[in-house]
């Protein structure tokens, strides 16, 4: 295949239906001529992310569970043994208790509190470590964030939290791996229907809230993800590391709501 | 038939690989037609797409059945 990632070899987790800003980025990295391989964490993620893979000629469709070192390692010796080496690293997972996207930030539990550190944030690093070993002529390695890491943004709550530390451990890890070529990005998308964005609560008020303020008076598409995910993920950016990458439409420089832009409420039915 | 059932009909054997047959009224996403907690939400995301509506979160809760959706949309499309 021809393309600006013609022979490169990247695995993306985090896939969870054809809606998924994983997706966006992995089909983009296809069609520029990378082979891909997948991850999925469980039976209903299997059936989704199966066909997504097959669609796009991927062989390689594994379980992953974050959580747990030993699933990680399996995935990693898997690729070593059909690859030998790895040029790039979608990560696309986080995870917070439902219950816990509403209400007030203060009022999270430990259990919860330590339950989305470990895989929304942590679960990058652990999966760094493995990566690196596959990386000698470096690579790149990307995961999603979002601006409720930097703002306060309604009902995101310990999901902004983990996502600070991720966007954190991006730069401590850009550090740490840059001597070998390795780069560590972020891309922090404005909001978009996923399947991950249906929990949390209002999330229609905060797209259309940002379709109306935003400077290009838009929300992203997962094109507009796609591309730039390729974009941090291939050489086109090469010089780029420890950036966390905003894909928003521009919304991040906001500081108030347009004065052309309509009031708008809350419609909960 | 209405128009809105013709619709979601088709949204629900598109998505679950279900027979049309088997898409009645008291038809429970789950028990009935084997969706899993996804399908629901993605069901629900395509009903709001195809008419253009917003369903929120408790009433998303509430919609177990092919006639509970139709129910709900053709109130709110109204």
């Amino acid at each position: 295949m021809s393309g600006l990632m013609a022979g490169k070899r990247g695995l993306i987790m985090g896939v969870a239906n054809d809606k998924s800003i994983a997706w966006g980025i992995a089909k983009v990295c296809r069609d520029q001529g990378a082979d891909l391989a997948f991850t999925y964490q469980g039976d209903a993620l299997k059936k989704r992310v199966e066909p997504l893979a097959e669609s796009v000629g991927s062989e390689i469709v594994l379980p992953c569970d974050v959580t747990d070192a030993a699933s990680m390692d399996a995935v990693f010796d898997e690729l070593r043994a059909r690859w030998g080496k790895l040029d790039f690293l979608l990560h696309a997972i986080a995870y917070a208790d439902k219950s816990e996207l509403k209400g007030r930030y203060v009022d999270t539990s430990p259990e919860n509190f330590e339950m989305s550190m470990n895989i929304s944030c942590y679960s990058f690093t652990a999966l760094a470590q493995r990566a690196e070993k596959m990386m000698p002529d470096g690579g790149s390695l990307l995961t999603l964030t979002y601006y409720g890491a930097e703002r306060v943004m309604p009902h995101y709550n310990v999901m902004g939290v983990a996502k600070a530390a991720l966007e954190a451990s991006v730069r401590y890890m850009a550090a740490d791996l840059g001597k070998q070529g390795v780069r560590v990005n972020a891309l922090s998308a404005g909001p978009i229907k996923t399947l991950a964005a249906s929990g949390i609560g209002d999330f229609r008020y905060i797209l259309k809230w940002n379709e109306l303020n935003a400077p290009l008076r838009r929300n992203v598409s997962q094109e507009d993800v796609g591309k730039a995910g390729f974009y941090l993920l291939s050489d086109l950016s090469s010089g780029v590391t420890g950036e966390c990458h905003h894909v928003d439409c521009g919304y991040h420089v906001v500081g108030m709501k347009a004065e052309d832009a309509p009031d708008i409420g809350l419609d909960r039915g | 038939m209405s128009d809105i059932a013709d619709r979601v009909k088709k949204i629900v054997v598109e998505h679950l690989g279900v027979e049309e047959d088997k898409v009645v009224e008291a038809a429970s996403f789950i028990d009935d037609l084997g969706a899993d907690s996804l399908d629901t939400v993605e069901l629900v995301m395509a009903f709001e797409e195809e008419f253009g509506i917003e369903i929120p979160d408790d009433a998303a809760e509430s919609i177990q059945t092919f006639g509970d959706a139709v129910k709900f949309i053709t109130e709110k499309s109204a």
